[in-house]
């Protein structure tokens, strides 16, 4: 299809089922967190405004947590189908970690998810805060375990390799390896900064359409304290995250940088825009900033880091995708910690809540945080290429022998598959935003309208939106 | 027992799980055809709709753990069977939304939904017996690599074993309709399990002779003393709760009674693959020795399954409990 080979179709594959499913685990951790302090809050303050929020978001969490479940399913089996070389080899790593993840997230959705959605009258207050508490702690639990087994791939340690297969020796060097602890907080940072701007942005919706409402204003308040603490944080974190890469994987960094030769001694200049030529080995139409790139990756101004030249041609990522993909990332960070100040400044002339272009800005950028994690994603893994297991394993070498016909056939029925179902869920999920939060917000359980006892399972805590 | 073996079992149990537990949930979609009445289809779902994504979740456990404990298992059979799975991924994707939409979405979009979950229902159980039959079949292997077609999977025998398995589970659904329905609804669900009993008794008995035919080591496994008296009680159990099965259904009130021997069955049959490959993982050539994962990690995902598995069961056990007795037509979860 296209003169792609059946690697490029695997990983074309592979990236598109996990940038759909990457989606809904990202608002789940978020908004398990938003529940429990909206709880807590009610339980402490006994605003029922808060209340009314808490039923409001657990419905949109129900829906969105049910998408994670369907899209997660086909990925615990694509490691086998697509990837069977890199599973017989490094199986013995990623399988374990991998069945740790499905566990604890069996063991939340058992124990404590049903209490969360369904038992608001049925529990006492304290009983239930604890569930809606450890169903965020289980998000956060199996985002671990997760990233544990991405960044072993990207930085691996704690094993051996044994008659051609990785054994592991060590479990705590292989779980706490060196990429592990950037990699965790900067993805769980920004599940919780998507999060507050996707909940910021339905709060500024409303506004924007006149349904100014105490809830409302209190859903776009607590959402810009959010942003204004978390994004300056995240850009911290993201700079220590970077100099790890630096020290792990350098032609990561010289990827995204855009830097084909740097001479040892001289400053290195940051390049804001430019077009990564691969074949002339050269950035061409290059806007950059003197020393800067130094300044910020080894904090000196004239200290030096490898270009893409010090790499043979065959280890080198492609180098556009990741330079790009590494700048949507930052643009739209600087752009998150605008929000937040813009927002701050407004709070502090008590204008928060008015302002058609404030609000429209917060509006626009409800998505932003989505599109850094993926745009994030993709500097990540395109930018470990053509490794799968960083040094070890290449990508060429962990496909599946499958034939690029194959590879079209099923991509192409994964496609119109996945944009039909999430495109009609996703849908819904707006939809149900858009109805936004009332004072004497029904809980879950009597929305769902049943006389019978309820099941305990997430979409049907979501009331039925009539179509059109 | 060591470790490899203990895992085998651990897999085993989740796929047994999974096989009859969200074996009757897709036999419903599968029984949708005989019942028309929109009502009816509402009763149906709703038996099943508090559990049904409980029972699903066996699926990922059993992918997850094949992976931890077997990963050269986990990489020859998904990548031999790459075209029955996705289909079979993607029949219970469309099923689960389908539970959803077909009571959410406009009255003029239900029937599109009803139909989408006949079709996952059945997608999703062919492509499942079908693998299985491909399974049975054996691959050809060299180390990690399927030295096999893309549509090697598809044989007389793995599309004869897919339309047995919605035999099978339509027999489950059936016979847990009986149990959960009252009314026409449930005679009609009596009147259906009996033909369809002894269209999945024709199929166990067709794989009972077409493998060993096919396979001169299975026919070695069953047919040479002693294994044959050891092994004789499973046909005949077989014929015993077919026949049990069929005078329960003659009752007035046939009760739970069907349901329990059709999970027999089931179970029977299950364990009858179980002797064919014992100790094959991949058929014909890599036994679950040769597969397993190295000891430090089998040892270190078996601490988990030990302490979760039984917390999975009993909160399963409990969601069953609360949700007993018989489902009326306007009553339900919706």
């Amino acid at each position: 299809m296209f003169g792609l080979t059946a690697l490029d179709l695997a990983r074309i594959q592979f990236g598109f089922t996990i940038s759909f499913h990457i989606v809904f685990p990202a608002i789940t951790i978020g908004l398990a967190s938003y529940l429990a302090v909206l709880e807590g809050l009610w339980l402490w303050r006994k605003n029922p405004v808060h209340r009314d929020l808490y039923h409001f978001w657990s419905k949109i969490f129900a829906v969105n947590f049910a998408m994670g479940v369907v899209s997660g399913l086909v990925m615990a089996y694509q490691f086998g189908t697509n990837w069977s070389y890199f599973s017989a080899f490094a199986g013995s790593i990623t399988g374990p970690l991998l069945a740790y993840e499905v566990l604890t997230a069996f063991f939340l959705e058992a124990g404590f998810l049903g209490v969360m959605l369904f038992g608001w009258n049925r529990v006492g207050p304290g009983l239930h805060f604890f569930a809606t508490a450890m169903v965020a702690a289980g998000t956060l639990i199996s985002a671990t375990w997760i990233l544990a087994s991405n960044s072993w791939m990207q930085t691996p340690q704690g094993h051996e390799i044994v008659n051609g297969v990785v054994v592991p020796v060590d479990w705590l060097a292989v779980i706490f390896n060196p990429s592990f602890p950037y990699r965790l907080t900067h993805m769980v940072t920004a599940a919780f900064l998507s999060t507050a701007l996707f909940v910021g942005a339905a709060g500024a919706w409303h506004l924007l359409k006149g349904n100014d409402n105490p809830r409302v204003r209190v859903m776009l308040s607590m959402a810009m304290w959010m942003v204004l603490a978390v994004a300056p944080l995240q850009v911290l974190i993201g700079d220590r995250h970077g100099l790890n890469t630096l020290e792990h994987q350098p032609a990561k960094i010289a990827a995204m940088e855009g830097h084909w030769e740097n001479t040892p001694g001289e400053g290195v200049a940051l390049i804001l825009f430019g077009w990564p030529d691969e074949a002339a080995e050269v950035t061409r139409w290059q806007i950059a900033l003197p020393n800067l790139s130094s300044l910020i990756l080894t904090h000196s101004l004239d200290g030096h880091y490898p270009g893409l030249k010090e790499f043979a041609p065959e280890d080198r990522p492609p180098v556009a995708v990741v330079f790009w993909a590494f700048r949507v990332m930052v643009g739209l960070g600087l752009l998150m910690v605008g929000l937040g100040f813009w927002a701050a400044w407004r709070r502090w002339r008590g204008r928060l809540y008015r302002g058609r272009w404030f609000l429209r800005f917060a509006c626009a950028m409800g998505p932003s945080g989505l599109i850094a994690i993926l745009a994030g994603w993709y500097t990540a893994e395109i930018g470990r290429q053509p490794w799968v297991v960083y040094g070890v394993m290449r990508t060429a070498d962990a496909v599946s022998e499958h034939s690029a016909l194959t590879m079209s056939v099923t991509l192409a029925i994964f496609v119109v598959a996945y944009i039909f179902v999430f495109g009609i869920g996703t849908r819904y999920m707006l939809k149900l935003v858009a109805k936004g939060p009332e004072a004497g917000e029904d809980d879950p359980a009597t929305d769902a309208g049943a006389s019978a006892p309820r099941p305990a399972r997430p979409l049907s805590a979501a009331p039925d939106v009539r179509e059109g | 027992m060591d470790l490899a073996t203990v895992w085998a079992a651990i897999i085993a149990f989740g796929l047994m799980m999974y096989v009859i537990m969200d074996g009757f949930d897709l036999g419903i979609g599968i029984l949708f055809p005989f019942v028309p009445a929109r009502e009816d289809r509402d009763v149906m779902v709703n038996t099943v709709a508090p559990v049904w994504d409980g029972n699903e979740t066996w699926l990922v456990l059993g992918g997850a753990g094949l992976m931890a404990a077997f990963p050269l298992a986990y990489a020859v059979v998904l990548s031999a069977l790459y075209i029955p799975l996705v289909l079979m991924l993607l029949g219970l994707i469309w099923r689960g939304v389908a539970f959803e939409f077909r009571f959410k979405a406009d009255e003029s979009h239900k029937p599109f939904w009803d139909k989408a979950f006949l079709f996952g229902s059945a997608t999703a159980t062919f492509f499942q017996g079908a693998s299985l039959g491909a399974f049975l079949n054996g691959f050809q292997t060299d180390g990690p690599r399927f030295l096999g077609g893309p549509m090697d999977w598809l044989t007389p025998f793995s599309v004869f074993t897919g339309l047995g398995l919605m035999a099978g589970y339509a027999l489950l659904g059936a016979t847990w309709l009986i149990v959960r329905t009252e009314g026409a609804l449930h005679d009609r669900m009596v009147a259906l399990a009996r033909p369809v009993l002894l269209i999945l008794l024709a199929v166990i008995a067709g794989v009972s002779l077409w493998t060993p035919l096919a396979h001169p080591a299975v026919a070695e496994r069953w047919f040479s003393l002693p294994n044959l008296i050891f092994f004789s009680p499973v046909p005949i159990l077989v014929g015993v709760s077919a026949l049990l099965m069929l005078r329960a259904l003659a009752r007035p009130e046939p009760g739970v009674r069907p349901f329990l021997l059709a999970l027999f069955l089931l179970f029977l049959g299950y364990s009858g693959l179980g002797i064919s490959l014992w100790p094959l993982i991949v058929p014909p050539d890599i036994s679950i020795a040769e597969a397993a994962a190295p000891p430090e990690s089998l040892s270190f995902a078996l601490v988990g399954a030990v302490l979760i598995i039984p917390v999975i069961l009993a909160y399963t056990a409990w969601s069953y409990y609360v949700f007993r007795g018989k489902v009326r037509a306007g009553e339900g979860y919706h």
